[in-house]
């Protein structure tokens, strides 16, 4: 046991690698790497809480956690459950655009399911012949509606009031053991990669990383080099599809649908992806002649998302940053708005109904197809083959999201734009970088289950990654030997250095040690104290010396003649000098003193004369090293 | 050792700032401003002090601009394109984008409406701008190896920070213009408890603790409200960006409650890009209008409109906002001299003037100024100050030395005589040493950093392992080598050491004979030694072998007869150099003899 927590241990809380959640203990410091609320499991209807099923009872306790760093919006979704409802009682460490949007998605998430008793939209997957249609295990539940329910908006903002603000490249010190700083990722607002460092081991946590040229600042790789261990998670879940390609595929079907008079439904998150379609959509319905079509964006948080995009230019790619020194809005939906092109509504219900004009192009939640604004318009548009869906975000399986509204007229474009790195963005990432050991989840261990011959979907690097599994505790594959230690100026200047070999000086130190709030420091001895004024009558045992004040180690050989010159100068006379199979003894024969010299040790055998013994003990160390 | 030079002008003078600090051989220059009461030669920093050979690109490892005011970052392109620097300038985003403005906006005023030659132009603006490295806020950017900087919330204006210069274990605070108190539009500023070697920390209101920022608010107010109401206009001379802002929401919120119709201008030019600027970088204002700003942007002004020339003639009361803020030039001394002959007008000047402009003479009492072509111009509306710049007052400043908790205080940016009290204030409040420097001294601080190391685990666990025991109470001494390379040393047991380099061990044994006076058996006397020693080292482990001898920890003490004399025993003590003391106490302990043997 006492070996094993040299290591650095890894538990595994998720089994989807991209919305991942894994603590990690380094330094008797317990780290909550992201949290993120596997949403697929919407599919079967409502969240499922992550953290609290009972497949996950063997992990360590919540509040045993220290801190939990999040790493971009979308992996922050189960943090009311965590911080709310289990004894964590430590820090959170975001960014401020990965609060801040994360805090609409939460928003968004709250209101609609607030909605759902009243909105008979929802209730069709519960007919019975649907229902069997559904992936299990929703068509085997049977008591729908004992699954937990969503949290609250009070818990939202409770739990957002746990997180501490953070900038990339903010040194943060945990305890005085360990660092972690964020680093940009490149994939979203504010989206961070985390190093979780000592002063002697490195481990980089890489999730939801980007290389693309998006709107977010362009992702820092120079930092994660020189790390013992690399996790890496949250890699593309569309590994064949070309983003790039996909937002063509996107713009051309919407031209064809609203040239054909019909309309265009885009299930989407509030934020991300959306800022680069309403981007791509600026520059291209002037040149396709949809300048007259109108852009809806429904959603209860649609204008605080837009307005949010533009304050927060640090955090954007170069291009968008020197827009607002200008200054003008980083991004051009600003215009969009401007020129009543795109309009924002919080919910179907209101102005809406007014301004609604078809054909049209609508944007809304929720993206699993099972609650918001969007079920709406599911049923609004599904029975005409004029008009089109189209899925762009990649989180939900869109035949999966689209089986309780079947049979449907309405056409299904799939055009996920995930633009988090592919295998061979993560080789050369990897190549680039040279961590010691990479660890990831095992599912980018082997390639995925439905293109098995496609082997080139896998990491591939050297030494092998290793891989954990959902609920797994994985000990990280590297060993501390050093600790950081200050040597006080005042004892590193009574330390002697001396060259053993070029380039290596070294000295003997003895010191006394403090430690204090996990750091050590080195303080010169306490001078021997002074007699005391003799009130107290000294027993015997205080003359004891403490037997674990050890002399120095010693180290080198004695030239016998030269040894024998040294006597003789200190005044010892009558010396004889005798071979022995390994060396020599000297004798001072006056003395009755005998000294034997070997290659590695020397023996001094006297009578009890301290003076003497001490004498020659300090010639003999003439000729030896201490260590 | 670090060392801070006031090189160029930022000492006991609220002129311009300009700071060279030295740290572990490392150069870094502080703020880059200029003096708007000069129009020669001494409105620029003297770069020379800096260094007298070699180019400056070569001598500083970079320079940091702490906000956008002119008397901060004002000689930045003349020291970068002008006398030459093509090293990193630091500074945050906002500054970035506010800071080319204002030096433009000065430029024209000094070049296009004075003829002044020997003046940076628009391109050298350009240039110097390219230079610059935005820095988030807490963000740690490395300079290079060793240098590190980091950035810290100011408050005072948009993007105004403070800045931590680290290199290894010492570091200096250099605050530039903050305040401790959050206003209507930005927040307070905020450092941890940072611990530097120093803390320069500017000091204009070094002796003032102002009133709270209710009073002068509602004094402001009714100042305004009382001139508006009988008939007369309020001019306010703001710079363009900062205060400005503060007070446009101050009187746009005081109108919506009174329902006031009286006009407020704002002068063209740099306003509506000014709120802009806000708008886009909101994160940087306070708390409350960060929270607000989606449902209602505060920078968004129903109230206040903008201002044309021809309206300084208009008839009827108004309140007008005009740039720049000290009087020194532009519309707010064009307007002024239009308004100053009527008794029923009010200037009110929000913010502090430099000596020499005529905001400082106004103040001051002169009533009679004497205006280009020898017109003298009799000033009859009433003159008002209000200190409405956002600098920390003494309580601030005392405030933010207790948050670092630096070594030293090096104040700058003040009037001597107030900076002799403030280092007083100091010196006795937080016993750490206080200077403030004149333009051109420079102050050397000795530092003893501790140096860092790494100490190998084992030898690290043993001795916490040791620490837990109950008598580990003292102090105790922890042996081991330092294995120096390079920079990179190496505290490991010395064992590992020889292992490492290696060396074999050389053994060093002494043993001694102790003659003891006793009759008995060798097996006897060794009991007795036993029980003796049991008795006197509780402490340590005495045992005794089978063999018959006896061992203090790793000590042997056997006893022998010698053959010649029956009545003697001799003890063999035997022991290596590394149980040297005990040792050595053994056979001293020994010589005295045994205890004699209960009958």
């Amino acid at each position: 046991m006492k070996i094993k927590k040299r290591f650095c241990h890894s538990y595994c809380l998720s089994g989807h690698p991209t919305l991942p959640c894994n603590v990690l203990k380094f330094k008797s410091t317990t780290i909550m790497l992201d949290c993120g609320l596997d949403m697929t499991s919407t599919l079967n209807f409502l969240p499922l809480p992550l953290v609290q099923s009972s497949r996950l009872s063997n992990l360590p306790d919540l509040s045993t956690v220290d801190v939990i760093l999040i790493s971009n919006y979308h992996c922050m979704m189960a943090l009311p459950y965590i911080t709310e409802h289990t004894g964590f009682s430590g820090t959170v460490y975001a960014t401020e655009p990965t609060v801040q949007i994360g805090r609409l998605l939460m928003e968004e998430l709250v209101n609609f399911i607030e909605r759902v008793p009243k909105a008979q939209s929802a209730s069709l997957w519960k007919n019975k012949d649907i229902q069997r249609l559904l992936p299990s295990p929703l068509k085997d539940a049977v008591e729908v509606s004992t699954w937990r329910r969503c949290y609250t908006m009070q818990e939202v903002n409770s739990a957002l009031s746990k997180i501490q603000l953070v900038g990339y490249s903010q040194k943060i010190e945990l305890f005085g053991a360990v660092q972690v700083t964020p680093l940009s990722s490149g994939y979203a607002l504010g989206s961070s990669n985390w190093i979780i460092q000592s002063h002697y081991e490195k481990v980089s946590y890489v999730s939801g990383s980007s290389l693309l040229t998006t709107h977010p600042q362009p992702m820092d790789q120079a930092s994660l080099k020189n790390s013992d261990v690399l996790v890496l998670t949250g890699l593309t879940q569309i590994p064949t599809a070309n983003p790039d390609g996909m937002v063509g595929e996107f713009c051309s079907n919407l031209a064809l649908t609203v040239r054909n008079g019909g309309n265009v439904l885009v299930p989407c998150y509030p934020s991300g992806v959306i800022y680069d379609l309403l981007e791509c959509l600026y520059q291209y319905i002037d040149s396709a002649g949809l300048s007259s079509v109108p852009l809806y964006f429904i959603s209860p948080v649609a204008n605080s998302s837009l307005e949010f995009s533009q304050i927060f230019a640090e955090w954007l790619c170069h291009n968008k940053q020197s827009k607002v020194y200008l200054p003008e809005p980083p991004f051009p939906h600003a215009e969009l708005i401007q020129t009543n092109k795109l309009k924002h509504y919080p919910s179907i219900h209101g102005d809406f109904s007014n301004d609604f004009r078809q054909p049209c192009v609508v944007f809304t939640g929720h993206p699993s197809l099972r609650f918001g604004d969007v079920v709406h318009f599911m049923e609004l548009w599904g029975k005409s083959s004029l008009n089109t869906v189209i899925f762009t975000e990649p989180d939900f399986s869109y035949l999966e999201a689209l089986a309780p509204y079947q049979p449907l007229a309405m056409k299904c474009i799939y055009c996920p734009i995930d633009t988090r790195l592919n295998f061979i963005q993560v080789s050369k990432l990897l190549k680039e970088v040279q961590p010691l050991h990479v660890v990831c989840p095992e599912q980018y261990t082997q390639p995925p289950p439905a293109q098995s011959h496609r082997t080139d979907l896998v990491i591939d690097c050297q030494p092998p990654a290793t891989s954990y599994r959902r609920a797994e505790v994985l000990t990280l594959p590297f060993k501390r030997r050093y600790e950081r230690i200050e040597i006080m100026p005042e004892l590193a200047d009574s330390l002697v250095p001396m060259e053993i070999k070029p380039g290596i000086s070294l000295a003997t130190v003895s010191a006394v040690l403090h430690t204090k709030d996990n750091k050590h420091v080195l303080q010169p001895p306490p001078r021997p104290a002074q007699p005391t004024s003799g009130k107290k009558r000294k027993r015997v045992s205080d003359d004891v010396p403490d037997c674990k004040v050890l002399k120095p180690l010693l180290s080198g050989s004695i030239p016998v003649e030269q040894f024998v010159q040294t006597l003789e100068k200190h005044g010892f006379s009558d010396i004889k000098v005798e071979d022995t199979a390994k060396g020599h003894i000297v004798l001072l024969q006056e003395a009755e003193t005998l000294i034997q010299i070997e290659e590695d040790s020397t023996h001094i055998i006297c009578d009890n004369d301290e003076m003497l013994r001490v004498r020659l003990r300090d010639l003999v160390l003439k000729f030896l090293q201490k260590f | 050792v670090c060392g801070a030079s006031v090189g160029s002008g930022a000492g006991q003078d609220v002129g311009r700032s300009c700071i060279l600090v030295s740290i572990a051989g490392k150069n870094v220059m502080l703020d880059c401003g200029m003096h708007m009461g000069f129009s020669d030669d001494r409105r620029f920093p003297d770069f020379s002090y800096i260094t007298q050979s070699g180019r400056l690109t070569d001598f500083l490892d970079c320079v940091i601009i702490s906000h956008f005011h002119l008397d901060h970052c004002g000689a930045l392109p003349y020291f970068s394109e002008m006398v030459g620097y093509d090293g990193p300038i630091y500074m945050t985003h906002p500054t970035q984008a506010i800071c080319p403005i204002l030096l433009e906006d000065y430029r024209k005023i000094a070049v296009d409406k004075k003829g002044e030659a020997n003046f940076f132009t628009s391109q050298m603006i350009k240039d110097c701008m390219k230079k610059v490295v935005a820095v988030h806020l807490h963000q740690t950017v490395q300079v290079d190896d060793e240098l590190e900087i980091k950035a810290y919330y100011a408050g005072h204006v948009l993007g105004a920070a403070m800045f931590q210069i680290k290199v290894g274990s010492e570091s200096v605070v250099y605050t530039g213009d903050y305040n401790m108190t959050p206003d209507r539009h930005l927040g307070a500023a905020w450092i941890d408890k940072c611990r530097p070697n120093l803390l320069i920390t500017e000091s204009t209101y070094a002796t003032t603790i102002r009133d709270s920022k209710r009073c002068r608010e509602r004094d402001f107010l009714k100042k305004v409200h009382e001139t508006v109401e009988r008939g007369g206009k309020v001019l306010i001379p703001v710079f363009a960006l900062g205060r400005a802002q503060e007070l446009c929401i101050l009187l746009e919120t005081f109108w919506e409650r009174m329902n006031l119709k009286v006009p407020i201008y704002f002068s063209t030019g740099l306003t509506e890009k000014a709120n802009h600027y806000y708008k886009l970088f909101i994160t940087w204002t306070n708390q409350k209008i960060r929270k607000t700003f989606v449902q209602r942007n505060m920078f968004e002004f129903k109230h206040i409109k903008a201002f044309d020339r021809a309206f300084a003639d208009n008839p009827g009361p108004m309140v007008v906002f005009a740039t720049p803020g000290m009087l020194h030039a532009g519309q707010s001394l064009q307007i002024f001299r239009k308004w100053a002959g009527n008794e029923k007008n009010m200037v009110i000047m929000p913010g502090y003037c430099v000596q020499g402009t005529v905001g400082h003479k106004i103040l001051s009492g002169q009533r009679k100024l004497e205006m280009e072509g020898r017109q003298v111009l009799e000033v009859k509306m009433q003159v008002e100050y209000m200190s409405f710049s956002a600098h920390a007052d003494a309580k601030g400043i005392m405030q933010l030395v207790g948050q670092a908790e630096p070594d030293s205080v090096l104040l700058v940016h003040g009037e001597a005589k107030k900076m002799e009290f403030l280092k007083q204030k100091i010196e006795q409040e937080f016993r750490v040493n206080c200077y403030m420097p004149a333009n051109g001294e420079t102050v050397v601080l000795p530092t003893s950093p501790s140096i860092p190391g790494g100490i190998s685990l084992g030898l690290l666990k043993r001795e916490m392992a040791q620490g837990l025991l109950p008598e580990a109470k003292k102090p105790r001494l922890l042996h081991g080598t330092l294995i120096m390379k390079d920079s990179n040393f190496r505290l490991v047991s010395s064992e590992q050491a020889l292992k490492e380099l290696g060396l074999a061990e050389h053994q060093l044994r002494f043993t001694c004979r102790v003659h003891l006076h006793d009759t008995r058996k060798e097996q006897e006397t060794a009991m007795r030694v036993y029980s003796h020693l049991k008795s006197i080292l509780k402490d340590h482990c005495v045992q005794h072998l089978p063999d018959g001898s006896v061992t203090v920890e790793s000590i042997l003490i056997q006893a022998a007869a010698p053959s010649e004399d029956p009545a003697t025993k001799v003890l063999l003590v035997s022991w290596t150099y590394q149980d040297e003391e005990l040792g050595s106490y053994l056979t001293s302990l020994l010589k005295k003899g045994l205890p004699q043997a209960p009958s």
